[in-house]
């Protein structure tokens, strides 16, 4: 009976020593010290700013109320041209997020979602201002297919050339705002990863939070269960508000939803009223918009949070702004 | 010296000089062909015998013992090697790629069982799906023929079923062999799961015909027992219904879970290019394969687990499904006795080499010495393609003197399975009985008929539950009763009934749900359908219990005007802040909106139970309780309507 050779021993150590190790590696890389992972993520809330910073005098118009014509594409036009043109927020080359309310299944003749026409030349004027690209999406409440295909927005955008993106499950990721009621919450990709992001939202009557408009459409950028949020509405549309800054706010008022807001369904709660109002200052549009539905800016709880954290100025008398 | 060596045996090796290993394991590697080429007289020699031959003349005449190889020749049919007529061999591959086409066809009208929009749509376009998805089970007799004797109508597109009895009546089992996509998975299956473990001898013997193969007319005349009494339940074993079952419910949204979850992980590498990547392909397969949000659908792991059971029978019987189980190849085998087309054999000829058994599909006896089995075979015309001898013969009215048509069944037995099939209806139905102790969970799609009626026609294809937009109908367990499984099921937690949708109905091959209109079913100038009525839990409702604003139920009712309405009360709310010890908690005053049901405008679509926020139970959910389609589960005197139709 002969011993290992030396040759053997060497190998057999060497092979139980890799594994041994293999073994504190694995550990020592895979080590989970206990309680809860979730690190807490310090320093300031999260803003996605899209807005434009060219320097302009005091005077020049905030926001630009259209109401000079019954043709929503014209209506966008002139808001569109008091404020600067589109070119003034489009650079070339540009990707630009398009956002419209496709929340629910309903007709345009309904008023809950946007008026596809309003959005429709939204892109062709981004489009036209140089953009590369433009994408039009929201995360609808009701089945995402039929609202976007009832909405009539899909229709109308994809012939100006808009990218029309659906929303599925792959597109959110979990993003920390920090804000007061928003914390961490899925969000909708394709709305915060664009150059600049155009807020195009219908103005309607809200049965929770009284009005729905500019600041309220940024729920569509949301997925997750969002209904929970509605135990504290006005701050969390505050905080959505707080943490998107959007190039330019857009509102499609050719057509009011006045009572059973936001999703409507009777033709006779709604109203033509034939104005698109197109600003830099969310919250001053929402306040002017507010009024159309016969609400006080003062009675809507997320107005006054917007006005008081500084995003926008409620009382928009006091807002340079024209009537085209 | 030469001439007293014994003549050189072929098959032994050659006698005297002891021949190299591999030259004697070359032969006795052979003996069957050896065997098979012994009973052909007319054969012309052999090319292994004529090598062997060759090297035989060559060691008696004193030359080295070195075997010569023979030399490779094109692949050559055994035995006299007589070959097919060419057009079988052209209809076999004809054959293949209809099976193939008709797999594929079955597969995209599966996955087209979906809503997906499109940019061309009007908004006040209806939405329909713009093809026959359900056509495979339209064509299908045996659910022609189930519904049929169950409601004594042939519901609109099952009239195309005629189509697939005209063929079988003309060609016989043809359905089988060349359309059926269930039978072709099977047929695929039963190719490549056997391995090495059934070959050769063993495949012979089981591809012979057995007892057991009567076990599917059995069946099939239970659920038409069962239908004459009015039950569709066939449809648990129909193959259509199975198929559109286990790959819809179950396989595509399996397969969807990985595709999402490996995207991700792929995506969590944060590099731009595989994000986008992963993006472009999930926004691929969301429009084409699967949807853009997950399946999930209730008890769904039963239904899989049969589809891989008898998916897996293949490694042991090919084709078992087939030949022991489905009931619609034996109700296209009763009437394949009428069929024009057949088999002719010349038993003479035959030399029992069981090539066509190694072939056979439908387990049919095609070999020559018994008489064929008409009813079971599947026409796939493998048997006359591998015959070497010219003993099957496929032809237009063949002579019936070596065919059974008829299925071999046991007169008493037969009998005994119809009358044990309608039986079992009524006493299922006594545990479980419709009108009254049905579970009040057992919601069902709006179009549905009266759940007796419902019952005559639901043969559980799952095409509602698969072309759902919101995954809200599932297949139920046992709620609806035993009979009732796999019947579909709304639960609204997992997703609620789109008030502006009727796609269950379109599909829908039997009836079941009718072809309602969005008109019809909104209530737009009449009355709604209603598939149950929501009810709160107030005791676990935000504003109710906790004074906490909500109303998200409110928010997304979709009737108008709408089915909740909010009261507005202010009501006193303790603050929740830490107190210091011995101090009274504040109390303050909160406004909040108190929903309630109007039960009159309710239509149970569940979106509020959908949407509640209260995770685990939600606050208000729906039950059956005022379902339009029952005139016994009615809540309101208002629409209590006995003696009207």
């Amino acid at each position: 009976m002969s011993d290992s050779s030396r040759r053997e021993a060497l190998k057999r150590i060497g092979l139980a020593g890799a594994a041994l190790g293999g073994a504190v590696v694995t550990a020592k890389l895979a080590y989970d010290p206990g309680g809860f992972g979730l690190a807490e993520a310090a320093g300031k809330r999260e803003v996605r700013d899209f807005r434009i910073h060219a320097p302009g005098s005091a005077a020049d118009p905030v926001f630009a109320i259209a109401k000079s014509t019954t043709d929503p594409a014209e209506l966008v036009r002139r808001a569109v041209a008091a404020l600067g043109g589109m070119k003034r927020f489009v650079s070339r080359g540009d990707v630009v997020a398009v956002k419209p309310n496709i929340g629910w299944d309903r007709m345009p003749v309904h008023a809950a979602n946007t008026n596809p026409l309003v959005v429709a030349e939204v892109v062709k004027l981004a489009f036209d201002a140089g953009a590369k690209e433009v994408i039009v999406t929201d995360a609808s409440c009701n089945e995402a297919n039929r609202c976007f295909q009832r909405s009539g927005i899909w229709r109308a955008t994809y012939a100006v050339g808009a990218n029309v993106i659906l929303p599925s499950a792959h597109r959110f990721r979990d993003m920390r705002m920090k804000g007061e009621v928003l914390d961490q919450w899925p969000v909708y990709l394709p709305l915060v990863n664009a150059d600049k992001v155009i807020n195009v939202p219908i103005a309607k009557h809200h049965n929770l939070s009284k009005f729905t408009c500019g600041m309220k459409n940024w729920y569509g950028i949301l997925g997750g269960r969002r209904n929970r949020l509605h135990q504290n509405i006005d701050v969390s549309i505050a905080d959505l508000a707080t943490f998107m800054r959007p190039t330019l706010t857009i509102v499609d008022a050719t057509r009011v939803l006045l009572r059973n807001g936001p999703q409507g369904g009777n033709i006779d709660d709604a109203k033509d009223m034939h104005q698109v109002i197109a600003g830099l200052d969310q919250v001053a549009v929402d306040a002017y918009s507010c009024t159309l539905i016969g609400e006080s800016p003062a009675n809507v709880r997320y107005l006054k949070l917007g006005h008081e954290r500084g995003i926008g100025n409620m009382f928009w008398q006091q807002v340079p702004h024209v009537e085209v | 010296m030469n001439e007293e060596l014994p003549a050189p045996i072929p098959w032994l090796g050659n006698a005297g000089k002891v021949a190299p290993l591999d030259r004697v394991e070359a032969a006795a590697a052979t003996p069957q062909l050896i065997q098979i080429r012994k009973a052909a007289k007319s054969a012309p020699a052999p090319a292994l015998y004529a090598a062997t031959s060759a090297s035989a003349t060559m060691t008696n005449s004193g030359g080295p013992s070195a075997p010569t190889k023979p030399k490779p020749v094109a692949k050559k049919r055994p035995g006299s090697g007589i070959p097919a007529r060419k057009v079988i061999r052209i209809l076999v591959w004809v054959r293949r790629a209809a099976q193939v086409g008709f797999l594929g066809l079955f597969l995209y009208f599966l996955a087209s069982t979906a809503f997906r929009g499109t940019f061309a749509a009007t908004a006040g376009e209806p939405v329909r799906l713009p093809l026959p998805v359900e056509g495979f089970l339209l064509a299908d007799p045996f659910v022609g023929a189930m519904t049929l004797l169950s409601t004594h109508t042939i519901y609109r597109g099952l009239a195309w079923s005629l189509v697939v009895l005209a063929l079988t009546l003309v060609f016989g089992r043809v359905f089988c062999g060349w359309i059926c996509p269930f039978g072709t998975l099977h047929h695929f299956f039963s190719w490549i799961f056997p391995s090495r473990y059934l070959r050769g001898n063993k495949r012979v013997e089981t591809n012979r015909t057995h007892w057991w193969q009567a076990g599917k007319y059995y069946i099939m005349w239970g659920f038409i027992g069962a239908a004459v009494v009015g039950s569709s339940i066939g449809g648990l074993l129909d193959p259509i219904c199975v198929a559109v079952r286990t790959i819809g419910l179950g396989v595509i949204p399996a397969l969807q879970y990985f595709g999402v979850r490996s995207a991700a992980v792929v995506a969590s590498s944060n590099v731009r290019t595989l994000q986008n990547a992963t993006d472009t392909a999930q926004d691929f397969l969301a429009r084409t394969v699967w949807t853009a949000n997950q399946g999930y659908f209730h008890q769904t792991w039963l239904i899989v687990f049969f589809l891989v059971g008898v998916l897996f029978m293949n490694r042991f019987i090919p084709r078992f499904w087939c030949r022991a189980l489905c009931p619609l190849g034996a109700f296209l085998g009763v009437f394949s006795r009428f069929s024009l087309f057949g088999m002719e054999k010349d038993h003479a000829k035959c030399t029992d080499c069981n090539l066509c058994l190694v072939n056979c599909q439908g387990a049919d006896n095609p070999q020559g010495g018994v008489k064929h089995r008409q009813d079971e075979c599947h026409m796939c015309l493998n048997c006359e393609n591998a015959c070497p001898e010219d003993v099957i013969k496929f032809r237009f009215l063949p002579k019936r003197t070596s065919t059974i048509s008829k299925p071999d069944l046991q007169r008493r037995t037969l009998v005994a399975a119809t009358a044990a099939g309608a039986v079992c209806i009524p006493g299922l139905r006594i545990a479980n009985w419709p009108d009254k102790a049905y579970s009040e969970k057992v919601i069902r799609p709006p179009g549905a008929v009266e759940e007796r009626a419902f019952l005559e026609r639901c043969i559980r294809c799952a095409e509602c539950m698969k072309v759902c937009p919101n995954n809200a109908l599932h297949p139920a367990f046992f709620e609806a009763g035993i009979e009732g499984l796999w019947t579909p099921i709304l639960i609204p937690r997992i997703g609620y009934c789109e008030f502006s949708c009727v796609l269950c109905g379109q599909v829908c091959p039997t009836g079941a749900i009718q072809k309602i209109t969005e008109k019809q079913k909104m209530g737009i100038g009449q009355k709604p359908i209603s598939v149950g009525t929501a009810m709160y839990d107030q005791g676990r409702c935000l504003p109710w219990a906790m004074a906490t604003p909500c109303i998200v139920c409110e928010e997304f009712c979709p009737t108008s005007p709408k089915a909740i309405w909010p009261e507005a009360v202010e009501v006193p709310k303790r603050d929740s802040k830490y107190q210091k010890e011995g101090e009274q908690a504040a109390m303050l005053t909160v406004k909040v909106q108190r929903p309630h049901v109007d039960p009159g405008l309710c239509v149970g679509c569940g979106a509020c139970e959908k949407v509640c926020p209260i995770v685990d139970k939600p606050a208000v959910y729906v039950t059956n309780a005022g379902e339009t389609r029952s005139k016994t589960n009615v809540i309101l005197l208002e629409n209590t309507a006995y003696g009207q139709s």
